[in-house]
């Protein structure tokens, strides 16, 4: 996993609700069987006019991620309930192979928000009013730099909630799997003791 | 003793480890795995030279990209490798699969219950949302991603933090033409898309108690629209008669042992909930969405509210953008809606009493001359168990067709897709954009609402019917 301690970044900013991961890469594209490849579909049916079968699909120039301005942003804030419905975690990796390394919002899908910090993608929570004010200071100016310090659990002047475990994670670039494997004893004695369940 | 809630002692009872300043190491019971979220944790379990710790507890099955016209016949490549490389990695891993050739292939959500794997007080879970299905059971289920399904492959067990618990409590006796669907439609328009977020949501109340576990299972499978990524009914006699004599179900003595066990899951009476809900069951309307998230039920009679009415900036920009993508208008009717398609299946609404009472209302009928309708029973055994009864016939003679079981038009991963711009009145479970075909149209119902609107081709109030 990708370490993150400090990012200064542009931001892009999705001004919208409940968005689910069936938007954030549709399930015509989940057939493949690999982690990789999934930054081209980030928002596919957003970001291309469909032709719906005829002649290739075309930029929508309308789109928030085919405008100039937000090009390189590497802060993805979007509205309330961020990858809410689907638990596919091609979601994550699609929003981290186009380049994003933070997601910002009022709050997320639980099992996106799980997913991310799996894949090196930090979801940070603020307050509906602070995420207000980022969605003000990115339309004002686009070019606004926004710091991210995880260490410090701080975006712009916001702090932000995460647990702890998982900060530790994130800033050493470790998977949870070795932690697990580690407790190999201890889930042999209760799978003597818990013979029952099944 | 403290009083506990059903949460609590599920998931005490599962801790394997809670050492200071890390999340739970929890144990899991059954692990349920299907073609989409899997390869990648197999390729990981390849390249990291680990095995599957618990074949005798992992079990798989397709049903995302599976065809539905043909039992084995997937046409499309990429599908094909898929449901092919789930089929190699439970062959070198040793994993049981309910897959193609098998008599009892099926929604994974569908078949844990049915085969019985699915019992009281375990944990389950499963690389996809709707697991919170298998909580009508009184067990503690939710879906998870692909980084821990390979942690459950390689340990059994996953980091988690605990739940909040959001008591939703529905008492009464539900009307005529009401179903779980709507109870859950319902609760969804009350609690919204995110009211759930952090929390594992307990469906207590005599409405429940008195629900069948088809219906159970509906209430729960959709916990997940309201973001709780688990809801749970506590286990009675309905929950014992149904898995009395399943294929995993305990036998003889055993079952004995674990009736006992099972009959002390329920919350005890002054154990708090972090959140109350009430419902009363008789204001429960039979509901349709009209917008492009699942919280967005109506009851028929009602109007399709304003944006303006919306209380921040943002939720009216999605609300204008869901009207928009609908070709709907704030203040109109959904009854009276023409639609092109039916979609009876899923896992929300695909088991034998939701197709029994589906074909109830089409009997002698005729599917409307302007409309595509499709049944797609929710396994094989619920499949062959209609046609036991004739249901298939009922469908079929109706202008229904008949199909084989799967995902289907739910997710649009396979053949069946509803067409750019067309609506669809589908029994599924989230009418989001895309969801059912590039530029798809849902409107969540019923299956007794979508076999109503079956035949007269536009949105009808199934109580006209009964």
């Amino acid at each position: 996993m990708k370490k993150f301690h400090k990012l200064f970044s542009t931001c892009l900013p999705v001004r919208e609700e409940n968005i689910d991961t069936d938007q954030i890469v549709p399930a015509r594209f989940l057939k493949v069987t690999s982690r990789e490849g999934f930054g081209t579909y980030l928002f596919y049916d957003w970001r291309f006019d469909k032709s719906f079968g005829g002649a290739q699909d075309k930029s929508n120039t309308k789109c928030v991620f085919n405008n100039p301005k937000y090009k390189g942003a590497k802060i993805l804030v979007a509205g309330n309930n961020f990858g809410c419905g689907s638990s596919r975690e091609h979601a994550a990796w699609a929003i981290a192979e186009y380049g994003f390394r933070v997601v910002v919002s009022s709050s997320f899908g639980d099992i996106f928000y799980n997913n991310a910090l799996k894949n090196g993608l930090l979801p940070i929570s603020v307050k509906p009013k602070e995420l207000e004010i980022l969605f003000q200071i990115i339309e004002k100016k686009s070019q606004t730099e926004i710091t991210v310090d995880l260490k410090k659990q701080k975006i712009h002047t916001f702090h932000f909630p995460i647990d702890s475990f998982r900060k530790t994670c994130l800033l050493k670039g470790v998977d949870e799997l070795g932690y697990i494997l580690s407790h190999e004893g201890k889930i042999k004695q209760f799978e003597q003791r818990q013979n029952i369940f099944v | 003793m403290k009083p506990k809630t059903l949460f609590e002692k599920i998931w005490e009872s599962h801790v394997v480890t809670k050492e200071k300043g890390t999340p739970s190491l929890l144990y899991i019971d059954a692990h349920l795995i299907h073609e989409v979220t899997s390869p990648q944790a197999f390729a990981n379990l390849r390249k990291k030279n680990l095995n599957v710790r618990r074949t005798d507890k992992t079990f798989a099955t397709v049903d995302h990209n599976v065809s539905t016209t043909s039992q084995r016949n997937i046409k499309d490549a990429l599908s094909r490798v898929q449901v092919e490389t789930l089929e190699r990695n439970c062959k070198d891993f040793g994993i049981e699969l309910f897959g193609l050739n098998s008599p009892n292939q099926g929604i994974v959500h569908v078949i844990g219950p049915e085969l019985g794997i699915t019992k009281p007080g375990m944990t389950i879970v499963c690389g996809d949302s709707h697991t919170s299905t298998h909580g009508a059971f009184g067990t503690l289920a939710f879906g998870i991603g692909t980084t821990e399904v390979e942690h459950v492959l390689a340990t059994q067990c996953l980091l988690q933090q605990p739940m909040k618990i959001m008591e939703v409590r529905i008492d009464g006796t539900l009307g005529k033409g009401v179903t779980a669907k709507d109870v859950i439609l319902t609760i969804l328009s009350k609690i919204g898309t995110k009211g759930g977020i952090g929390y594992c949501i307990e469906y207590t109340g005599s409405t429940m108690q008195n629900m069948n576990m088809e219906g159970r299972m509906t209430i729960c499978n959709m916990s997940i629209e309201g973001g709780a990524r688990a809801g749970m009914i506590a286990p009675d006699e309905i929950t014992f008669a149904y898995l009395k004599g399943r294929q995993f179900s305990p036998k003889q003595e055993k079952w004995e042992e674990s009736l006992k066990r099972w009959k002390s899951l329920r919350t005890d009476p002054d154990a708090p909930y972090d959140k109350t809900v009430i419902i009363e069951a008789k204001k429960i309307a039979p509901l349709v969405t009209w917008g492009t998230d699942p919280s967005t039920g109506i009851p028929i009679h009602e109007k399709i509210p304003h944006p303006n009415k919306m209380q921040s900036k943002d939720q009216k920009i999605t609300s204008e953008k869901a009207l928009t993508y609908m070709a709907l208008k704030p203040g109109m009717r959904l009854e009276g809606f023409p639609i092109d398609y039916v979609f009876i299946g899923s896992c929300t609404n695909a088991r034998i009493s939701d197709l029994r009472e589906a074909a109830k209302i089409i009997k002698g009928k005729k599917v409307k001359n302007t409309v595509t309708a499709w049944v797609v029973p929710g396994s094989r055994q619920i499949k062959r168990q209609a046609e036991k009864e004739g249901l298939d016939k009922i469908f079929h003679s109706a202008g229904f067709e008949w199909r084989w079981s799967g995902c289907s038009a739910c997710i649009a991963m396979n053949d069946d897709k509803i067409p750019p711009g067309k609506y669809c009145i589908s029994t599924s479970n989230r009418n989001y954009e895309g969801r059912q075909g590039p530029g798809s149209r849902t409107f969540l119902a019923s299956p007794i609402m979508a076999a109503a609107a079956a035949i007269e081709g536009k949105i009808t109030d199934v109580r006209n019917y009964l």
